[in-house]
């Protein structure tokens, strides 16, 4: 190895660290600034920097997996739809297309190329789920994409230098909350041209011109390490079903998933129909979810790239769940498409049974609910009020499952004090469930229990999405199955898991969230964590 | 002034400072004594005294912090604690956020509450956002509960009802029925310790004061009666946090304040010498053996936050801690110090800590069983550390152990030679604490053009004028007594005492009423504090955090003085607006702003130090001591100069590259960097010229 050769090799480490730096920047002045709860609590946004084909270099790690791959194939849709021809210095442009972004309208790409001697060597791109997108509102309630809101195709956001004021009033007079939403757009792009000063700044201090080289040493390296992470795994095929709540009939999720020499495929023949409501799942969605559940399993520290991703494809036919297309609607993509990690997970315990945990509660259990006045002459103003809610994870191969915390999901809850500042709502109750992990050598996570209730003369419409009710959290290798969950008003009146319905101004809503289930055969617990889990009253 | 005496409390030592009547310093270091920590205080002191010829009763203040509450938090090593809370509300510092600070490990272990299920403790009662009393609070339940606390000998309690900040009525009511039936359990009540909205934090804030507080009480006694029989008659302050004096009382009763109250120092010191040379703008920088923390300082102040996280479980990362809620220096710490070990993970790229070799081993320099590469190593196979001058006392540095080090753990493994994977390591921890000092000037609003940097504590100075030219910024000061800044600092301080309060309210609908009263109540509250120590003439800032409606993070937001009126809301708004595109580069129209949470601070006026100006560069000074080093500017190594800090005279200059070596540190200058000595011994370097750039026009 030569001298430059090697004082190279530390160049390219410093500058592959910059990067990731530069992208931590700008996704953490994004949480800072968006008003989208789930962008601040859940890091639902996105931003990396792409390579002058559209490869992926980096990316910065946020709160949720769901934007991984799908905002990583995003840049060659921007590339080919505005044209190479078309791509100008001074540019920026965007999109909320679910097949050409992330997964659905409420998510906004925008992507600003890299000029350098006026030749494009790359772009950044970032991705923040915005507060409103018109249509219908947020919600499973759209039988088709055209209702679920404002679908902009990939166009210039800024051409030149030169804002594109009539998209800025098209989009003005199409949402709800036009303010908030147009910031968070400009925020975006804010975003993307900070990072571009902060690369050219970075490409002087190194004296190159383009990031190629440093593109090619990134996925070398991270080629060669995922490649021998996936190695150990043991050739073949694992299949997987799971059924879940869904909408309004139980829905079977099927994978089969060959693990070859180059990589892991995931087909998802066997699940079943398209729903009529918006839970479809664009499966650029359902990779994101399939290929983080494979990260995470066996190369937790590997970063996401072009190379990082490249090994893990997906297929479906037509008309599956799991492949919502153009113009299903998608809304929420999120409730079904959680699901795909603890799915593939489940088909890879086959080859990894020390590694893969049991099933959790999987998807969250919003509360999202418009509040509005009980009595129509009293003129109160609606409020929309949103908390996000975790059951149980699934008991690990040799620990047990987190109580009440999100996964695969990054998502975080909001304060119950908080929440009661911005509106007119009191939260009764939000304490661990007892008894809801699944008993096993290690216990599943605990789910919980919420009680809440409207306040100041108010009532909620609300829009209810529980799963795992009729489905529990699996257990694993013995261990039992996790709690399913339950839902009801506080005087014993059932309440629908599934869609819109309204809570009284003088009733509570009760809410036990699923627990996540148990690994390993419950009688070889160690008698201490079963003393713990009686002296702490998890277990009674 | 008198002799006065600054005592810090560090993990591995407890460093001594006394400033004589002349103003000039005299310092020591011990080993702290864990078992009793005040031992290697008075051992220090005794030491230094007595060297010095200083008699204890001509002491006129002794200042002290310490990280004894943060590590028995960390250890876990507090009282038997209860927490009595709302019911429905048992579990919130057990779910936490409900979320995962890693979210690629499938094993992750969350942290485990300081005070379990089966301590904690409910009773009917609930206040709403607004403070009004939704269920009474049941006071034949709360006396069933303390039944149980006297049945269990309970040693503390904390009391945590939710938005008892917005109205503490019902935690009061628990405290006197408590203090009623058990008077010598310590009780702590969130509304006092740290009355802020967000209950996990809340919560957790008060159960980390209950819980340090019967050891932190005991031991500050403890050290005032020691103190005393030593002959001490001067009053014993304590530094917190935030940065400023509180009395032994104050301490006592509210000891979760002394959490980092060592780094607080460190801030002061660079404050302190911001405030000499009338620099506006510094980066504070403190290296130390397994850390680094950088603070940013503005107006000679340095930045506060309102709450931290302590005692992170998992390599430093955000949420791996216990949150707590109190007014705090804000500084971003990393594992980058100079034992931070280096290894080669699975893409083939060098990484530093956060794991430590810390002072036992050590680094593999040191000889003493070490045998991971360290930053250190790194610094002795690089010729910027050498066995001839490396100060401390008792190590002799092998640089063939820590080349031997650093090529098992990296070279090989590379395919580098020692020389290239030192550098490696060096550029790599280099960019982690360049990269942490952006994320966090990000995290603040701030550019970092312009900035000056001070560097203290025993690893910056190695590093500093790398971090320096890596930030582009044009200015570095390396102040004497580099290896002691925080117990220098803690005599720097005022009296001070910021209290805080959550109140909402919103621009388009102020309650301009209800937040006058607020600002009274919390100025008394501080003032109140600050009256225990001192009779001098005191300065209130007063500070709102302001939000978009819809956002979740709030910006702080200065107040000018005066209480508000029916007119206030536009002003505010105004103030919040341009303050908001200061921090993000654009306001946003037509959005009500709303505000969540007020403090205010009183601090004792402090005598303005004497402001310094620069000296231009007199004689140049050279020597004859040379040493091969490596300089990053040309990517070689290079014949480089060994100077003695002693040796240089105010206004005496020397030019890179080189080494100016001290008791306590080396100061590195790379080939295109010059240091000039200052008159109050400070080393101030610069460039002899810019940063070479590529001019793209060229190429």
């Amino acid at each position: 190895m030569t001298a430059a050769r090697t004082t190279s090799e530390v160049h390219f480490q410093i500058m592959w660290n910059r990067l990731v730096s530069v992208l931590e920047e700008q996704a953490l002045t994004l949480v800072r600034t968006a008003f989208s709860t789930s962008v601040r609590e859940a890091g639902d946004l996105s931003a990396g920097v792409f390579d002058r084909q559209g490869r992926m270099v980096a990316q910065a790690v946020t709160g949720t997996p769901g934007h991984v791959n799908t905002m990583a194939a995003a840049v060659p849709h921007f590339i080919n739809d505005i044209g190479p021809e078309r791509i100008y210095e001074g540019d920026v442009y965007l999109t909320n297309d679910p097949w050409k972004g992330t997964g659905h309208l409420h998510d906004i790409t925008v992507t600003t190329p890299i000029f350098v001697n006026g030749e494009v060597i790359g772009f950044f791109a970032c991705t923040a789920h915005v507060v409103d997108i018109g249509g219908r509102g947020y919600g499973p309630d759209a039988r088709e994409i055209y209702e679920e809101g404002f679908r902009i195709p990939i166009m210039k956001w800024i051409e030149q230098g030169r804002l594109n004021s009539d998209l800025v009033n098209l989009i003005r007079n199409n949402v709800r909350e036009e303010d908030q939403v147009l910031g968070d757009i400009h925020g975006l792009a804010a975003c993307n041209e900070t990072g571009r000063r902060r690369l050219l700044e970075m490409l002087g201090e190194f004296d190159m011109t383009d990031l190629d080289e440093l593109a090619d040493f990134i996925f070398d390296r991270t080629s060669k390490a995922t490649m021998s992470a996936l190695a150990p795994v043991q050739k073949g095929v694992y299949r997987n079903e799971m059924e879940v709540d869904g909408y309004n009939e139980t829905i079977t999720l099927a994978v089969e998933l060959t693990v070859a020499d180059d990589g892991m495929h995931a087909d998802f023949t066997g699940t079943s129909p398209t729903s009529s409501y918006g839970i479809n799942v664009p499966i650029v969605y359902a990779q994101a979810y399939f290929t983080y559940g494979m990260l995470v399993a066996l190369a937790p520290e590997l970063p996401n790239n072009y190379a990082s991703l490249l090994p893990f494809t997906v297929s479906a036919p037509a008309g599956v769940i799991l492949n919502g297309e153009d113009p299903d609607p998608v809304s929420v993509r999120h409730v079904i498409g959680h699901f795909v990690t603890d799915l593939c997970l489940g088909a890879i315990a086959q080859a990894l049974p020390d590694i893969v945990p049991a099933e959790g509660a999987g998807a969250l259990w919003n509360f999202q609910a418009s509040a509005r006045g009980a009595d129509p002459t009293e003129m109160l103003p609606p409020v929309e009020l949103l908390m996000f809610n975790s059951g149980g994870t699934g008991a690990r191969p040799s620990l047990d499952g987190l109580t009440a915390t999100a996964f695969p999901s990054g998502v975080m809850t909001m304060s119950a004090e908080a929440t009661e500042q911005i509106g007119p709502i009191v939260i009764w109750r939000k304490e661990i469930r007892e008894n809801s992990g699944g008993a096993g050598k290690y216990r599943g996570g605990l789910g919980q229990v919420i009680e809440i209730g409207p306040a100041d003369g108010y009532q909620f419409e609300f829009s209810a999405m529980f799963d795992r009710v009729d489905n529990p959290a699996r257990g694993r290798a013995g261990g039992e199955n996790g709690a399913p969950g339950k839902v009801y008003l506080d005087d014993g009146s059932p309440f629908a898991t599934k869609g819109k319905q309204t809570i009284p101004a003088d009733r509570r809503l009760i809410m036990e969230l699923p627990g996540g289930g148990g690994f390993g055969d419950p009688a070889e617990r160690d008698p201490e964590a079963t003393a713990n889990d009686k002296a702490q009253g998890y277990v009674t | 002034m008198g002799t006065r005496i600054g005592a810090d409390v560090g993990g591995t030592f407890t460093d001594i400072v006394i400033e004589m009547a002349d103003g000039s310093f005299e310092s020591t270091k011990v080993l702290t004594t864990h078992e009793g920590p005040e031992q290697g205080i008075l051992e220090g002191i005794s030491l230094v005294a007595a060297e010095h010829n200083v008699s204890m009763s001509d002491v006129e203040q002794i200042i002290h912090g310490t990280t004894l509450a943060t590590n028995a938090l960390i250890e876990r090593r507090g009282a038997h604690t209860a927490l009595v809370t709302t019911e429905g509300f048992r579990d919130v510092i057990e779910t936490r956020t409900e979320g995962r600070f890693e979210q690629y490990d499938l094993n992750i272990v969350l942290p485990t509450p300081l005070i379990e299920r089966k301590d904690r403790y409910v009773v009917p009662e609930r206040i709403n956002a607004r403070g009004e009393v939704l269920i009474p609070f049941d006071e034949a339940a709360a006396r069933a509960v303390i039944d149980q606390i006297a049945d269990r000998g309970y040693e503390a309690v904390a009391v945590g009802f939710i938005h008892s900040y917005r109205n503490a009525d019902h935690e009061r009511r628990f405290r006197d029925l408590l203090v009623e039936r058990l008077p010598d359990v310590g009780v702590s009540i969130s509304s006092e310790v740290s009355p802020q909205m967000r209950e996990f934090e809340r919560f957790n804030t008060v159960c980390a004061n209950a819980y340090v507080q019967p050891l932190m009480a005991s031991y500050l006694l403890r050290l005032k009666a020691e103190l005393k029989a030593r002959g001490a008659t001067c009053p014993l302050y304590l530094i917190h946090s935030g940065g400023g004096l509180v009395s032994v009382e104050t301490a006592a009763a509210f000891p979760v304040r002394l959490i980092e109250s060592g780094p607080a120092g460190g801030a002061i010191f660079a404050a302190d010498l911001a405030a000499r040379y009338g620099r506006k703008s510094v980066l504070s920088y403190d290296m130390g053996g397994t850390t680094a923390k950088i603070a940013i300082i503005e107006d000679y102040t340095p930045q506060t936050a309102k709450t931290f996280e302590v005692a992170r479980t998992t390599r430093f990362k955000k949420g791996s801690g216990m949150p707590i809620s109190i007014p705090v220096i804000e500084m971003i710490e990393i594992g980058a110090g100079g034992g931070s070990i280096a290894s080669v993970d699975a893409l083939g790229q060098i990484r530093i800590g956060p794991h430590s070799a810390g002072s036992e081993p050590g680094p593999a320099a040191y000889d003493l069983g070490g045998t991971e590469p360290t930053v250190t190593d790194a610094n002795v196979e690089l010729g910027r550390l050498h066995p001839s001058t490396f100060g401390a006392k008792d190590i002799t540095l092998s640089p063939e152990r820590a080349a031997a080090a650093i090529r098992s753990a990296v070279g090989e493994p590379l395919g580098m030679d020692d020389h290239l994977a030192a550098i490696g390591i060096a550029e790599v921890v280099d960019e982690n604490m360049t990269n942490a000092a952006r994320v966090h000037a990000v995290e603040n609003g701030k550019d970092l053009h312009g900035f000056s940097m001070v560097a203290f504590g025993g690893g910056a100075p190695l590093h500093a004028t790398r971090l320096m030219d890596k930030l582009g910024l044009d200015e570095l000061f390396v102040p004497p007594g580099a290896g002691v800044g925080s117990a220098i600092g803690f005599l720097r301080a005022p009296f001070a005492y910021e209290a805080v309060k959550s109140f909402y309210t919103r621009t388009d609908q102020f309650d301009f009423v209800a937040v006058n009263q607020v600002l009274a109540d919390l100025a008394i509250e501080a003032e109140t504090f600050v009256r225990q120590g001192t009779d001098a003439e005191l300065v209130v800032e007063r500070q709102v955090s302001m939000r978009y409606k819809g956002q979740g993070w709030e910006i702080p937001v200065r107040l000018e003085a005066g209480a508000f009126d029916e007119f206030a809301a536009d002003a505010l708004a105004a103030v919040f607006t341009k303050a908001y595109e200061e921090f993000f580069g654009r306001a946003i129209d037509d959005l009500a702003i709303e505000a969540v949470s007020w403090s205010v601070r009183v601090a004792s006026v402090q005598v303005q130090p004497q402001t310094l100006e620069l000296i231009e560069p007199g004689k140049t000074i050279s020597t004859t001591v040379r040493r091969p080093m490596f300089d990053p500017v040309s990517g070689t190594d290079v014949d480089a100069g060994v100077m003695h800090r002693d040796d240089m005279a105010p206004g005496d200059v020397t030019y890179g590259p080189g080494v100016i070596v001290e008791s306590q540190t080396t100061t590195v200058l790379a080939s295109h960097h010059q240091a000039v000595m200052q008159t109050d011994g400070t080393l101030l370097i610069t460039r002899t010229k810019l940063i070479p750039q590529t001019n793209r026009d060229d190429a």
